[in-house]
């Protein structure tokens, strides 16, 4: 039984062992010395284990007495998460090197991260569920806060980590209400209790709380306020982790917690959703429009993309989980791409985040300028790029499911976003001489920021079978 | 719904007394006191001499981080004594559970030490 259990959380207790054996050989060895070989082997195990857990496959699993689930969900999410890590290590390798911030510690928090995030992805239990949160937000906390002589790296941390701490408490205060009125914590028993007569009115407020604490951690409105300024704060890199793997886990874990839980109460949850969703999309383009730093720029961003991607949650369909996690697969690639752009930004060898740097960027690095161009514009969602089919696989679910007014709300939304994107463009092609941007020729950075922009136009064929991949995973998850 | 209601009554009642009691204490220290302030009045009282410097300083991390790790293994001890009376029923499953969570806190304690927290020059 205990061996079977085992067998079946295998990948998260390899790539733990290793976060451990790593800290240990490194600190009772040469230590920060070791930190480029670490982030390397790191990427590469993470890498391996995607690999692993896409080619492994099969039946679902269920360990622990069901506390543990391993399904056709978990897997997408587990390999999208392990991929974007990965390629946010590998980008980051240079730059934290050359600012005296790589340690050795960097890549193994990063890890540990993972580690709570495959287990979020994967939860059949409130326990399970709140134990990966925290493994997860205790090492972001860390991370986000790496640049220690900086005030706003620390103040980033600091802010993180007591709002987080908050949701913590919102999130555990409505797992106990659900715990008091179902009388268990595992998901498979919530729902019986939901589907037996009318959902209690302190099975209610339990959900609420429940989503009010996940919404934190997935920068929705109304409760993103600490988004911008630790995008702002934290160390490109690490603002680069930040808008791609967790959002992924969080997502993950909202959309299990939602179907396997409260899959007999959608209608009791949905308006809360489609509310989080509508002012996610507007507070997110409006706000970014007044932004002159490209890292607060993009933390706007992810929020509107997180409205888009609870709109699909917020249908409650199939078809909804679907097209959130095309969205969110698509979402994550792209912004691989750009943060490897904005990594790029420097001059006299310091980063650069002003958006008037770009001024005329397009007569220096033709190339570079293309690829941004077509990466924001799928980041506003035009048409021939991927992101204009991510959308419009949501927008779809929302209309489909019976939220016409949502997906009317979504259109308007995309439209204002795209303002600022384009405004990026019009600076590197039309904008005012001026500022010179110098360029990190590294090419780690431009094989990421090329393949990115590369997966945003062919994508268009088929996607990369990502479209049917995300059907057979929404299907194992909504029954 | 009524019967669930009812049972939570006497919360209620105490929040009523609870908030209605302090709200009075605070309201009477404004309404009723007899207030006549002068500068000897208002300082800050310190054994009867004057403050030296500002109560709000900056103190040593390293107290943080020895705080950080009696909280661990108090809660070492929280786990090990449950886990101690009831030894005979937990198979081995919950033996080599303990000792996986045992070898992890190690691991940590052995990055701190050699890490150099627990110096304290």
């Amino acid at each position: 039984m205990i061996q079977a259990d085992l067998n079946t959380i295998l990948p998260e207790i390899i790539l733990a062992v290793f976060a451990m054996l790593g800290l240990v050989a490194a600190v009772y060895t040469s230590k920060d010395k070791l930190a480029p070989a670490l982030v390397w082997v790191t990427g590469i195990l993470m890498v391996l284990l995607a690999i692993w857990i896409g080619a492994a496959g099969g039946v679902d699993k269920i360990a622990f007495n069901g506390m543990f689930i391993d399904d056709g969900f978990s897997r997408f999410a587990k390999i999208a998460i392990l991929l974007s890590a990965a390629c946010v290590l590998v980008m980051s390798q240079e730059y934290m090197k050359r600012r005296g911030l790589l340690r050795f510690e960097y890549p193994l928090l990063v890890a540990l991260s993972v580690v709570g995030m495959m287990v979020m992805v994967s939860a059949g239990d409130l326990m399970s569920l709140y134990m990966g949160l925290e493994l997860q937000s205790l090492a972001l906390y860390v991370v986000a806060s790496l640049r220690r002589d900086s005030a706003k790296s620390t103040e980033a941390g600091l802010k993180y980590f007591v709002l987080g701490a908050l949701s913590s408490g919102l999130l555990l205060y409505g797992a106990s209400l659900t715990y008091g009125y179902a009388g268990t914590t595992l998901f498979s028993g919530i729902i019986q209790t939901a589907i037996h007569g009318e959902v209690s009115v302190g099975l209610l407020f339990g959900l609420i709380f429940l989503i009010s604490g996940l919404a934190f951690k997935v920068s929705a409105v109304p409760f993103h306020m600490w988004t911008p300024d630790v995008y702002e704060g934290a160390p490109t890199p690490v603002t680069a982790f930040f808008a791609t793997a967790p959002k992924v886990a969080a997502l993950g874990l909202f959309a299990r917690l939602l179907h396997d839980a409260f899959g007999a109460a959608v209608s009791d949850w949905q308006q809360v959703i489609a509310l989080l969703s509508v002012a996610s999309m507007f507070l997110g383009s409006v706000a970014a429009i007044g932004q002159r730093d490209i890292k607060r720029l993009m933390a706007y961003s992810s929020i509107t993309h997180m409205g888009f991607a609870l709109m699909g949650l917020a249908a409650g369909t199939v078809f909804g989980v679907q097209a959130m996690l095309i969205y969110v697969a698509i979402y994550i690639t792209m912004n691989v791409g750009t943060f490897a752009f904005i990594l790029s930004m420097e001059r006299d060898g310091q980063p650069v985040t002003d958006i008037n740097a770009l001024n005329l960027y397009s007569k220096r690095e033709p190339g570079r300028a293309l690829a941004m161009l077509v990466l924001l514009f799928s980041l506003a969602g035009v048409p021939p790029m991927l992101g204009f089919f991510g959308k419009f696989y949501v927008l779809r679910a929302a209309y489909e499911g019976g939220l016409a007014w949502l997906a009317v709300a979504g259109v308007v939304a995309s439209v204002i976003g795209a303002f600022y994107y384009l405004r990026i463009v019009y600076y590197m092609y039309f904008g005012e001489e001026g500022s010179e941007l110098e360029t990190n020729r590294s090419p780690v950075l431009w094989v990421f920021l090329m393949a990115s922009a590369v997966i945003m136009l062919l994508g268009v064929v088929n996607m990369f079978g990502v479209e049917g991949a995300a059907a057979a995973a929404a299907a194992t998850l909504v029954n | 719904m009524e019967e669930m209601l009812r049972e939570y009554l006497p919360i209620l009642v105490f929040l009523a007394v609870a908030i209605g009691l302090g709200a009075i204490l605070i309201l009477a220290a404004a309404v009723l006191a007899v207030r006549n302030p002068d500068p000897e009045k208002v300082s800050a009282y310190e054994c009867g001499f004057n403050a030296f410097d500002d109560a709000r300083m900056k103190f040593d991390v390293r107290f943080y981080l020895v705080s950080i790790l009696f909280i661990i293994f108090d809660l070492e001890i929280a786990f090990l004594f449950p886990w101690a009376v009831s030894f005979k029923d937990v198979s081995m499953v919950g033996f080599w559970s303990m000792m996986v969570f045992l070898g992890v806190l190690t691991i940590g304690f052995a990055y701190e030490w050699k890490k150099g927290a627990l110096e304290w020059q």
